[in-house]
């Protein structure tokens, strides 16, 4: 989220000088006190069972810089210096199993443990309290917001980078012989797993120079119009690069669903399973599969 | 700009070097069927590797020009088409279908050396 997206703190005009005042002495209040409270907090992330995929010392300091960024966020206004540690803070914790709750557990312990701070130190200055509450508040819900976002979009960043790193699995060009390629397709094909499986394939007609190319539905159970549609589509964009597809293991359902949509069967090349398909494909590359002559021990070795 | 037309033995080759206007598609069209006559020409090959747009228009011309050269007895070969230009076109349904296509220059040349000569 960037900084103007965030919602602006509501402030009132005229006591706008005043706030000033009071979180600039809530931030000298907090540098002074910066060895217990930060000591404090760790106690009680640690006491709370919270980052316990994490040692002690290394609570230790990332509550340090935590705190010096939180008090810099207060005392500046501006939280982009936060964001960034948010975000590379979350980059670290995240493949070492830390969980969303943990992360708004620690920023809510230290807003609480500031607070209970500030209530010692005014307690018998009810006015002054409510005052400084005023200007900390925000600035604190807005600090915990920004934290826990970034945390919540530096997964999501990855949860991302997975499913494209799947999808790019899920489709792949695999080179069997001198300008043959075959294309297994295993598992439900979606709108854009299909335009991922064109786009590999074409592709990798080119980086190849694939010249065959078997397409294997085997394990494909059904597809809709749509993705039928985008399959004869595909084949006929490979016969443009100069490449032959041969579409083998169609299922019953496959069939009918390109039957319902009219598909040209001349422009269409299917063989029943991979081996037929690659059988052909190779007569059509010109070439011949010998079995060399071995007698019955060497099959067994 | 005019496509620069190479002689290659019984093979005219066309390489587009840069995108074309519809006319310089027209010119180019009507210089491949007017030389496709002399030096006994047996294959023509349009390499359009340089092109990343090919509207309805340029399907329609090559086209064209595939079947003029083809009743003046000669074989056209389109070359190069890029991956994303092949699918957009086969969704505009642009599919050039009987003409025949190959990867790239190489291709084209092998395909028409293997076909016996008319």
């Amino acid at each position: 989220m960037r900084e103007s997206e965030l919602p602006k703190i509501p402030q009132r005009p005229s006591f706008d000088e005043t706030a000033a005042a009071l979180l600039t002495e809530l931030v000298a209040h907090l540098r002074e006190h910066r060895t217990d409270l930060r000591q404090e907090w760790a106690q009680r992330i640690t006491k709370a069972k919270l980052l316990t995929a994490m040692t002690e010392e290394e609570v230790f300091t990332e509550a340090t810089a935590v705190y010096d960024q939180y008090v810099e966020a207060l005392e500046t206004g501006t939280f982009e210096a936060l964001q960034a540690y948010a975000r590379n803070l979350s980059e670290r914790i995240i493949p070492r199993g830390v969980e969303t709750d943990e992360v708004v557990g620690i920023v809510l312990l230290l807003r609480d443990v500031l607070a209970r701070s500030l209530f010692s130190k005014h307690q018998h200055d009810f006015a002054k309290l409510d005052r400084i509450l005023d200007a900390y508040e925000p600035a604190a819900n807005r600090i915990a917001n920004t934290v826990a976002v970034g945390f919540v979009q530096e997964r999501e960043r990855i949860i991302r980078e997975q499913q494209e790193a799947i999808r790019e699995l899920s489709t792949p060009v695999l080179q069997v012989r001198e300008r043959l390629l075959i294309l297994p397709i295993i598992g439900a094909i979606d709108p854009h797993r299909a335009r991922q499986l064109t786009e590999q394939l074409l592709h990798g007609i080119r980086a190849t120079r694939g010249k065959v190319v078997v397409i294997d539905l085997t394990g494909v159970a059904a597809v809709d119009s749509s993705i039928a549609n985008h399959l004869v589509q595909t084949v006929e964009a490979s016969r443009l690069l100069g490449a032959t597809v041969i579409v083998t293991g169609l299922s019953p359902s496959i069939a009918q669903t390109l039957v319902n949509i009219g598909v040209d069967l001349g422009k269409m090349n299917t063989v029943g399973d991979l081996q037929g398909g690659i059988e052909q494909a190779e007569r059509l590359l010109g070439y011949k599969v010998v079995q060399m002559l071995q007698d019955d021990a060497s099959l067994t070795h | 700009m005019a496509v620069p037309i190479l002689k290659q033995g019984d093979v005219l080759i066309a390489s587009i070097q840069s995108a074309l206007t519809d006319v310089d598609l027209v010119s180019l069209r009507d210089a491949l069927v007017n030389r496709v006559s002399s030096y006994r020409t047996r294959g023509v090959i349009v390499d359009v590797t340089a092109l990343d747009v090919l509207d309805s228009f340029a399907s329609r011309t090559l086209r064209d020009l595939a079947h003029m050269i083809r009743l003046r007895g000669a074989t056209t070969v389109i070359v190069g088409i890029q991956p994303d230009v092949a699918f957009a076109m086969v969704q505009l349904g642009l599919t050039l279908e009987d003409i025949v296509t190959a990867l790239d220059l190489e291709e084209g040349l092998a395909f028409l050396s293997v076909r016996p000569k008319q």
